[in-house]
């Protein structure tokens, strides 16, 4: 159907002309702004988190770490080492200097993986978010406990909006791949994807080191908006948020990912002025959701028009999968 | 010619207990060999070993004259030796297609760049696999089921789907670990077709665990008899029926009568 196609193309070019055109149109104020972006952001950290815990089943509770990987070495690259006129030229290359980064520190998580699994992994995860936050703490150079200052605000809503389709279509791509389809069994049993011939080792790295560049072009984003970093924004409760959206939004689903980002963060805006008691309330709803909708919003699927067409036996395409 | 599988003074054991002790086995290809045994013989375990599930200390194992004994079980697999399991394992939450193409996975070559673009590359070998995917459901009578969770699919159907994920693969061994279990007289009846069907169709040869002598004596030419580990004979069936060892681990030792 090269119509659908069609369609979620101009949706897409529209989606980046509004982004620039809303903002700069002065249509929308901004502090809504300020929100949709970190919106965006945490689109991404979800969307890759979900790579590891909703498709490869892996609970990994240190992606915080690999965001603060991607913060840093961003704001590094950004403060010291580009002139500050070329810096919007070279944002791009900026952040995905941090996420390359964070891939390499996803090896660090992936190789550990060969071996344990299950709360055992879940315990070097958070070995790992533990680490990087304290290693920053230390490291005078880029601040220590005091933190990185003086970033410069690189990131608008336009850049936003690309990195989280960027990484919505990368990620779509590679799950209804053979690669995802091999991630996948990983999680519903390891020991017979091994004897079906997948390379469980080969995919855990993919998988990690994957998940681990998006959280750091995340952390890019992040440094560039806020303008300044310090260890405590990584630290277990970032990687606990990021698993609330997660689960909010559903395991192994693309889309669930996007609406549990999306929801987690307005809630707890909208919550705002009740102060204190908005993290009563905002965990609380998980509390229900759990109870009712133990699955999260999508829980493992995706709408038809979102998959990317199948390839089918005839040679005709037909699209969607279950 | 060198025998397709030979396997030389395999040994295991699972903290002290001996599980295997001094196992050989040498198949021939287009055999179909048995390994039979009473329970906790170390049928399962032999083949476990064979395909890297667990790790081989003591013996060596060979595959077309190739020194798999250190291998990945998913290279071994991706070297031509298929199982399928005794209680089936299949990927559950996944539709049928999804765990034919499963099989097939060490035979997709594109890189991941083009899966993360949907390259040209990408969209020819995945037709391939699929086509190929349709053809072997369709071939096992479960094309209809191609969008459905594997757990919801009947018992029979799951089995033969998990003998279709084997397939793909392209082995030129076959395990089949109890394929019968479970199952009606009728239904054996129509497996033992099915397997001499697929051994000639697709050039397989067939190492094969059962407890069902009418699958084994109307496949196997000949058979190893395991029991706690030890083989206590191997031969042809007719020959190994008489052995008063395999009727002493099957049935038990006589009392001495005290009358």
């Amino acid at each position: 159907m090269p119509s659908k196609r069609l369609l979620i193309w101009t949706a897409v070019l529209l989606l980046m002309a509004l982004s620039w055109a809303l903002p700069a149109s002065g249509a929308l104020n901004p502090y809504v702004i300020q929100i949709l972006m970190y919106v965006g952001i945490n689109m991404i950290l979800t969307l890759s988190l979900n790579l590891i815990n909703g498709y490869m089943g892996e609970f990994s509770v240190g992606h915080a770490g690999f965001m603060a990987i991607g913060a840093y070495v961003a704001a590094i690259l950004s403060v010291w080492c580009v002139p500050k006129a070329l810096g919007p030229w070279l944002f791009p290359f900026i952040l995905m200097g941090g996420g390359l980064a964070a891939a390499a520190a996803g090896l660090v998580v992936a190789i550990p993986s060969f071996r344990t699994r299950g709360d055992y992994l879940a315990i070097v995860t958070l070995a790992f978010n533990m680490i990087v936050k304290s290693i920053l703490e230390n490291l005078n150079v880029v601040g220590g406990p005091r933190g990185f200052k003086d970033i410069s605000l690189l990131t608008n809503f336009p850049w936003v909006v690309f990195w989280v389709i960027a990484t919505f279509y990368l990620l779509r791509n590679l799950v209804y791949s053979n690669f995802g389809r091999g991630i996948t069994a990983i999680r519903e049993d390891e020991v017979a994807a091994n004897l079906t011939s997948v390379d469980t080792r080969r995919l855990k790295v993919y998988a990690f080191c994957i998940g681990a560049f998006f959280a750091g072009v995340a952390g890019g984003l992040f440094a560039h908006l806020l303008q300044f970093i310090n260890p405590r924004s990584f630290s277990i409760l970032k990687s606990t948020d990021m698993l609330v959206m997660v689960y909010l939004g559903g395991m192994g689903s693309l889309t669930g990912s996007l609406l549990g980002a999306t929801i987690f963060t307005l809630v707890l805006e909208f919550l705002r002025p009740l102060g204190l008691w908005r993290w009563v309330i905002g965990p609380l709803l998980l509390v229900f959701l759990m109870i009712f909708r133990p699955e999260g919003i999508m829980g493992f699927k995706d709408p038809r028009w979102l998959q990317p067409e199948e390839i089918s036996n005839q040679g005709s395409t037909v699209s969607g999968r279950q | 010619m060198a025998p397709l599988l030979n396997i030389v003074e395999l040994s295991h054991n699972f903290g002290g207990l001996c599980a295997v002790t001094d196992f050989f086995l040498t198949v021939q290809e287009g055999e179909s060999v048995g390994l039979i045994g009473p329970n906790g013989a170390g049928k399962t375990t032999i083949f476990n070993l064979i395909t890297g599930v667990f790790r081989v200390f003591e013996g060596r194992i060979f595959f077309q004259g190739q020194d798999i004994t250190e291998w990945p079980s998913h290279r071994i697999t991706a070297a031509g030796i298929a199982r399928t399991f005794q209680n089936i394992r299949l990927f559950k939450d996944l539709n049928a297609l999804d765990n034919v193409r499963l099989g097939a996975f060490a035979r997709h070559r594109y890189s991941l760049w083009n899966a993360f673009f949907r390259l040209p590359a990408f969209r020819g070998e995945e037709g391939t696999w699929v086509r190929r995917a349709y053809e072997l459901l369709e071939r096992f009578n479960i094309a209809h089921y191609a969008q459905t969770p594997a757990r919801h699919l009947p018992y029979g159907e799951q089995r033969r789907l998990e003998i279709a994920r084997a397939l793909i693969s392209g082995p030129r061994l076959l395990l089949l670990d109890e394929p019968a279990a479970g199952m009606n007289e009728g239904e054996v009846e129509g497996l033992i077709h099915l397997i001499r069907e697929i051994k000639q169709e697709f050039s397989l040869t067939i190492l094969l665990i059962e407890h069902q002598m009418q699958v084994v004596s109307s496949l196997c030419q000949r058979v190893t008899v395991l029991d706690f580990g030890l083989t206590i004979a191997a031969g042809p069936l007719r020959e190994i029926q008489q052995n008063p060892r395999v009727m002493e681990a099957y049935l038990g030792k006589e009392a001495p009568l005290d009358r």
